[in-house]
């Protein structure tokens, strides 16, 4: 019963999220701000003005106040992207969730702000014994009666008729003559006017806080995939699966299995993952969700790979020069070399999830598990086995390599965003062991003292050792690429059906594909253990994974320059930019999305096609 | 190319070539201070920590500074996480030039910025970090820390529990390493002076993601005589308003881990929780003529009362001053001996840097929550020395056996 309360405000928090989704696809990383905004806003209303007025009328207000900032952020940003790369907006969303949350801040300021109670249904009833709050008995029926209201509107009306039609084949409904521009803000505006609205109806339970946007995107993404992208009845059930299965950890409390004490609470860490990994591996559609048609012509076909020219070449050439060079600022500019090592590490990780997002067509957003396995690898050898560096090393990639063939055997099998989803909640099992397991992991706090030995301690030198495994391993990738293996594993992609016509193993190409990847990612792992001195549960945290996407993105995921020139971007913007202002944040966000109009295929997939136009 | 096309260009290229220049030529006749926190992550205490420190180096440099020289902070945001952390203590090492560190507010961030403190052997002082293992497990020669600790906060609230007379206890905390730890040590210092207690029940939450209408059922459920709580922050709220709402708190003894410092009372108004016994800082109430001359000094400048964090801040760079005079300059060899029995006078009283452990002795202030005028404030409050609240010195050497 407990549950049941929660599930409803799981399902308000993720029914928005699906609706976008599932009509535009949008992978809407702003809907936790969106959320935490509305949470805001009604405190605003309801202890200024106060009262009946104050949290009912403010309730409204909130989801009419976040019906338009839906639109405008429709509107003015994610109108001009919708033509390109699938996942592009995802890094313009990601641009908006740095700036609310650093506008949101600035209007609100940082203390947490409890809501009032909500008028008329402050105290408790008493239900089989158990005191039971009235506001979770109210919540406990609003669920149901959105889901109804959502059902109706989305069947029997004729503007739900056309948004169910886009959901399945956008372009028929375009051919049909539906203005797509106005369905699509219409939704957008819907979907993040819920959001808000199940801010709002949070405020009375817990304070509006700058924490909310990331825990609440979490959830909501989880409840949407488990539920099915798009389908709401789906939400709901998938809420209150969620919900009743936390609530049933916690009753359970510590209970002793053959002599053995265990804490059930514990496992509230992460059971949704866990529920979402079955889930997707039983269902690759989630409960109530549908295999989505393709969505015709979404981006324009990639022109097949070309070898480097002469000039790119050259171009490569001298760089690696300029990065060889570097140690010698080690001297006049130590800090240079810190920054440069950080940047090759951020590249080798980027290039590794490229390899598989890019050409290989599966996004993962679960890369940083093997970074965090790399890194905890190469620093457990180290401390426990008492092997050197070089062996540490070298092992890594062979842990990073294991769980990229037990995870990756599960996630080839999808595809898209329940792909996506498969890798995330991998990652964040793993990043719950690791931050569980005290004894070998070292828990929240992490293992430290893993610096390299001489010669390596000195930056310039440790920096070269980085530099040339980077280029190695990028070098390598890319000579994998131009393989036939690289060949059949774009053609997988592609057009899984005419690859396996051909005689293509899709999915074995795909499995070997995600094994490299991750070796390769594990071995930037171990680069940075050595790197920072220690490692913590953050390496393998959902935030690093998506700094990843964020590198191949801005670099260009179509290009195979793109990681190589995101990454270093994405690391020197914000080592700078965190210096400069206490707003980083903010001020982050608009430098993305400023990068994200004016490089609308990414920065080097962007140069390349002013390139191609030049050469013309 | 359009002009917004080259302005963007250029702008980068910008952002790019100011990453790329050269270190700082160390200003002359200043002692530089290298300050890092995660000032984006943890606002709600570091907004007002900022503030203190800021009053504290102003303070100093007005009346001319240390040895006739002022001081300088030079300070960043960490990131939030422990790789951009050490990135970050590089940078003001190697481009800043300042061999003393000081900040830190999450514990794994500290223990990570102390580990870079010892392998590029300059100073830190750990400011908020409370983790124990900072100063025993893994306790160097260059670190030293001024709040008072995990251990040192359950060890403060111990005899209180223990004169409730209480036999049935469950324990609520954050699953991580300070939830973790701070349970532990309830356990086993109740233990031994209260052989028949039992633990009936525990709940470990994942941090600012509480269930708190199940976490409140269950504990309701497990019909105990006492709670230990260690949840902080949204956490509280929610935990707090649940459980006054379903009733859990009547009749039992509550003993609460910081529950009374402003940062997490505050946000509670008239709901904060009546009758638990809390660590704390209950600004208003503190009457000695240093602590009161603090908060006015703050409350003209600020036009806003200080938080734990606005103490904190100000006691670390007041600390930093003295270590610095006492040393004759940031040496770092110097300044790890003056520190070793430092003693500073704080608005909290006088505070000492044990040589033993490199914990300071800033205690803390321990009373009952009460609400006056429709806020949360504590009543019969004590301050806690930090100096009462340690385990022997052959115990301490034991832990820090590391170094």
């Amino acid at each position: 019963m407990n549950g049941l309360a929660n599930a409803s405000s799981l399902f308000f928090l993720s029914a928005g999220l699906s609706l976008i989704f599932g009509v535009s696809r949008v992978v809407n990383m702003a809907h936790g701000s969106l959320y935490m905004l509305g949470a805001y806003i009604a405190y605003t209303c309801a202890s200024k003005l106060g009262g009946m007025l104050g949290f009912w009328g403010g309730l409204v207000a909130t989801a009419a106040a976040l019906a338009l900032v839906g639109t405008l952020i429709e509107v003015l940003l994610l109108r001009r992207i919708y033509h390109v790369a699938e996942l592009f907006q995802l890094l313009a969303t990601f641009a908006l969730v740095l700036l609310l949350s650093d506008v949101v801040a600035a209007l609100w300021g940082v203390e947490d702000l409890l809501g009032p109670r909500a008028p008329g249904l402050r105290g408790s009833v008493e239900i089989l014994g158990h005191n039971y709050p009235q506001y979770d008995l109210f919540l406990l029926f609003l669920g149901p009666v959105v889901l109804a209201g959502l059902h109706i509107l989305l069947s029997r009306t004729r503007w739900g008729t056309l948004v169910r039609a886009a959901t399945q084949d956008r372009d028929m409904v375009a051919a049909l003559g539906v203005d797509q521009a106005k369905l699509f803000t219409a939704v957008f505006a819907l979907g993040s006017a819920l959001a808000g609205l199940g801010g709002a109806l949070e405020t009375p339970r817990q304070p509006a806080n700058l924490g909310m946007d990331l825990s609440a995107l979490g959830d909501a993404f989880v409840v949407v995939v488990v539920g099915g992208m798009g389908s709401i009845p789906g939400a709901y059930v998938a809420a209150l699966l969620i919900a009743e299965i936390k609530a049933i950890c916690i009753g359970l409390g510590t209970q002793h299995i053959a002599g053995v004490a265990f804490n059930f609470s514990k496992l509230t860490l992460v059971a949704e993952f866990i529920v979402m990994a079955i889930v997707l591996i039983a269902r690759p559609y989630g409960l109530l969700g549908r295999a989505q048609g393709m969505p015709r012509h979404a981006a324009a076909m990639e022109d097949p790979l070309k070898p480097a020219g002469q000039a790119l070449r050259l171009l490569a050439l001298a760089v690696l020069v300029g990065l060889l060079a570097v140690p010698l600022l080690a001297e006049a500019s130590p800090y240079t070399v810190v920054l440069a090592t950080d940047v090759l590490i951020a590249v080798l990780f980027a290039a590794s999830l490229h390899f598989i997002a890019g050409p290989g067509g599966m996004h993962s957003f679960g890369h940083a598990a093997y970074f965090g396995l790399g890194c905890y690898g190469a620093g457990l050898l180290l401390k426990l086995a008492g092997l050197p560096m070089a062996a540490a090393i070298a092992g890594a990639p062979l842990v990073a390599a294991l769980a990229a063939a037990l995870f990756g055997w599960f996630a080839v099998r999808l595809s898209g965003v329940y792909l996506a989803m498969l890798t995330l909640a991998f990652a964040q099992i793993v990043w719950a062991v690791v931050f569980q397991w005290e004894t070998l992991t070292g828990g929240s706090n992490g293992v430290l003292g893993i610096w390299p030995p001489a010669p390596f301690n000195r930056a310039g030198i440790y920096y070269l050792l980085v530099l040339g495994l980077t280029v190695l391993g990028v070098l390598l990738m890319r000579r994998i690429l131009f393989a036939p293996f690289g060949y059949a594993m774009r053609a997988g992609r592609d057009s899984p059906l005419r690859a396996e016509a051909t005689g293509i193993a899709v999915l074995k190409v795909h499995w070997l594909a995600f094994i490299i990847a991750g070796s390769v990612c594990g071995l930037a792992g171990a680069l940075f253990a050595f790197a920072k001195g220690g490692i913590s549960p953050e390496t393998i945290h959902v935030s690093r994974s998506i700094d990843g996407l964020v590198m191949v993105l801005l670099g260009g995921i179509h290009e195979l320059a793109g990681p190589l020139v995101g990454a270093p971007v994405f690391t020197l913007l914000q080592d700078s930019v965190m210096r400069q202002t206490p707003y980083w944040r903010g001020v982050l966000g608009v430098v993305i999305l400023v990068l994200v109009l004016v490089f609308p295929l990414g920065i080097a997939g962007t140069i390349a096609a002013w390139a191609r136009r030049f050469a013309r | 190319m359009t002009s917004r096309r080259r302005f963007a260009i250029a702008a980068a290229a910008g952002v790019l070539a100011a990453a790329m220049v050269p270190a700082a030529v160390q200003a002359q006749g200043v002692f530089k201070i290298g300050e890092l926190n995660s000032y984006k992550s943890q606002p709600a205490f570091l907004e007002p920590y900022h503030r203190g420190w800021q009053m504290a180096i102003d303070e100093i440099n007005a009346k001319g500074g240390v040895l006739g020289r002022k001081l300088e902070v030079v300070s960043r945001d960490d990131g939030g996480n422990p790789g951009d952390a050490v990135r970050v203590a590089e940078e003001l090492v190697s481009r800043e030039g300042v061999n003393v560190l000081a900040g830190t507010f999450l514990s794994h961030l500290g223990l990570a910025v102390s580990d870079f403190a010892k392998q590029k052997r300059v100073f830190f002082l750990a400011a908020e970090p409370l983790t124990d293992k900072i100063t025993w497990q893994n306790g160097n020669r260059y670190t030293y820390r001024l709040r008072a600790s995990t251990y040192m906060q359950v060890a403060m609230l111990v005899p209180y529990a223990l004169e409730a007379k209480k036999k049935r206890w469950a324990l609520v905390y954050p699953n991580f390493e300070y939830g973790q730890s701070a349970a532990t040590w309830f356990k086993q210092m109740m233990k031994d002076k209260q052989p028949d207690i039992e633990f009936v029940t525990e709940q470990a939450t994942p941090l600012g993601k509480v269930e708190a209408g199940p976490v409140v059922q269950a504990l309701a459920d497990a019909k105990v005589d006492g709670i230990f709580n260690v949840l902080f922050g949204p956490d509280l709220s929610r935990f707090v308003r649940e459980g006054t709402t379903r009733g859990l708190f009547k009749g039992k003894t509550m003993v609460s881990l910081l529950s009374g410092e402003p940062e997490y009372l505050d946000p509670l108004k008239d709901e904060a929780p009546l009758g638990w016994i809390v660590t704390g800082y209950p600004w208003d109430k503190i009457n000695t003529p240093e602590h009161k001359a603090f908060v006015a000094a703050y409350e003209k400048r600020y036009n806003d009362y200080p938080r734990l964090g606005s103490l904190v801040g100000y006691i670390t760079m007041k600390s930093l001053a003295a270590g610095i005079a006492k040393a004759g300059g940031t040496d770092t060899e110097k300044l790890i001996s003056a520190f070793a029995d430092l003693k500073v006078d704080t608005p909290a009283g006088p505070v000492t840097y044990r040589a033993i452990d490199h914990q300071s002795t800033m205690g803390a202030w321990v009373g009952r929550i009460a609400v006056e005028k429709g806020k949360g404030t504590m009543t019969d409050i004590k301050y806690i020395d930090g100096a009462s609240v340690q385990p022997s010195d052959a115990e301490v050497r034991k832990l820090r056996s590391g170094e």
